[in-house]
């Protein structure tokens, strides 16, 4: 099992990375932190004929906040340095739930937020996590740059609307309402494992403690992360009660769109579906009164 | 022709200079190119933990980096553990004391990573060293004797 050769670039510069891309397209592949591509090209599924890697360029990998509260993420960060940043833990809480079920600590030194996201595998915690705190992407080329919601990014497994000379550059995460409260669950077969169905849920109470937003998003529940916008629309006016969130499970496992995989068949995923739902909304309701 | 290029990189402290392929793991980089045989090869896709490193002081899976990328970090590797060929440095001693290993293939990969895990976590609870392990699979133990183990030398540390 060895990689097929290669030619490899490793640029300093973001210009220069975007400029590789360009002239190569599909032919290059960007490497980030590795930890998809390189076992793919180990295997020989993925066989690029360049890799222009980002390892080196200046100024892709950093955590910083605007003044209105949201969260910039340069996508070169380390799921290791975001999992041990104290800012994100109190202000985006959901991130670091999640990060904690990404495979092992050994794939977080390296795998890279930015990465795993244009990697777009269903299976994958950050991609749902990402949909239900309504982030969206600021996406790079050397002829320009555009913005992307999160919701619109995903198209297909492994696919997104990235165009061949193009590079995820940023992800932005807006703040958390106050009154808010966020929940992440997965079931897996052993720690780290990719998860049969997963979760990420927020809800934001009005001054009333009623539901004035809520947003489920479910992973290896689709050809994408998959939302459930008629659940949400449930809960939106409710207390948040046990009956609600019933209702509300019941629907979310509608949404979903499960495939089955080797571990569990789409009439299991659907029932985790409705359990993950309801213990998830059930965590968050008590955590947006706290 | 495929490309080559001459690298240098840092490994327990000793700076090794070769000229290799881009496609080089660096899993192959230090069994093959500079004879560092203690870092094993299990699955060479990042699940099975045996050929766990540290680079620049954190675990990593050496199959899932290139060589041609280690430039200018610091790579830790099992032979970088004892203090001299005829001694076992503390968390190994451990292991040898607890009977922590039968075949032995998956050891220098738990070594490492339980390594930098003890030096974030000196006092950890039982709990948080089998998440710890949760990375790296051993076919012989059954994990107990290594939990064991590196709840021993946290124990002798302190």
């Amino acid at each position: 099992m060895k990689p097929a050769p290669f030619d490899w670039h490793a640029p300093a510069t973001l210009a220069e990375a975007l400029a590789l891309k360009a002239h190569h397209g599909d032919a290059a592949r960007f490497l980030a932190g590795g930890q998809s591509l390189v076992p793919a090209m180990n295997f020989r599924v993925s066989q690029p004929a360049m890799l222009v890697d980002l390892n080196r360029v200046a100024g892709l990998d950093g955590i910083a906040w605007d003044a209105d509260g949201t969260l910039s993420i340069g996508a070169m960060t380390r799921y290791r340095s975001i999992e041990r940043d104290a800012a994100i833990a109190a202000r985006q809480p959901l991130l670091i739930e999640a990060l904690a079920e990404v495979a092992h600590p050994q794939i977080r030194t390296r795998g890279t937020l930015g990465g795993n996201l244009a990697h777009a595998d269903p299976a994958s915690e950050m991609p749902a996590v990402m949909l239900a705190l309504g982030a969206r992407f600021r996406l790079a080329s050397s002829s320009g740059g555009r913005e992307v919601a999160a919701a619109d990014f995903f198209i297909a497994p492994l696919t997104t609307v990235l165009a061949e000379d193009e590079m995820l550059a940023e992800i932005r995460i807006p703040p958390l309402p106050s009154r808010s409260g966020t929940a992440f669950l997965e079931v897996a077969r052993r720690r780290g494992d990719y998860a049969m169905l997963g979760v990420a849920v927020v809800v934001v109470r009005d001054v009333a403690g009623g539901c004035r937003e809520a947003r489920l998003a479910f992973l290896s529940a689709g050809p994408t992360p998959v939302l459930a916008p008629r659940a949400a629309a449930l809960l939106r006016g409710t207390a948040l009660d046990k009956k609600s969130i019933a209702d509300a499970a019941t629907m979310a496992q509608q949404e979903v769109e499960p495939m089955g995989s080797v571990q569990a068949n789409p009439g299991y995923q659907r029932h985790l579906a409705g359990v993950l739902a309801r213990r998830a909304l059930s965590i968050a309701a008590a955590r947006s009164l706290a | 022709m495929s490309q080559r290029i001459a690298i240098t990189l840092n490994v327990n402290g000793t700076a090794y200079r070769r000229e290799v392929e881009p496609r080089l793991l660096l899993t192959d980089f230090l069994r093959h190119e500079i004879g560092l045989t203690g870092t094993h090869v299990g699955c060479e896709h990042g699940v099975c933990g045996a050929c766990t490193i540290l680079w620049d002081a954190a675990p990593a899976r050496a199959c899932l980096i290139f060589a041609v990328q280690a430039e200018g970090h610091a790579i830790h590797t099992v032979e970088g553990l004892a203090p001299a060929p005829d001694q076992l440095n503390p968390l190994q001693q451990a292991f040898q004391d607890t009977h922590a290993l039968q075949c032995g293939y998956c050891t220098p990969g738990i070594l490492m990573t339980m390594t930098a895990f003890l030096a974030e976590n000196p006092a950890p609870t039982e709990h948080q060293v089998r998440d710890a392990l949760s990375g790296n699979l051993c076919r012989c133990t059954g994990y107990q004797h290594i939990v064991d183990a590196v709840l021993l030398a946290a124990e002798r540390a302190r």
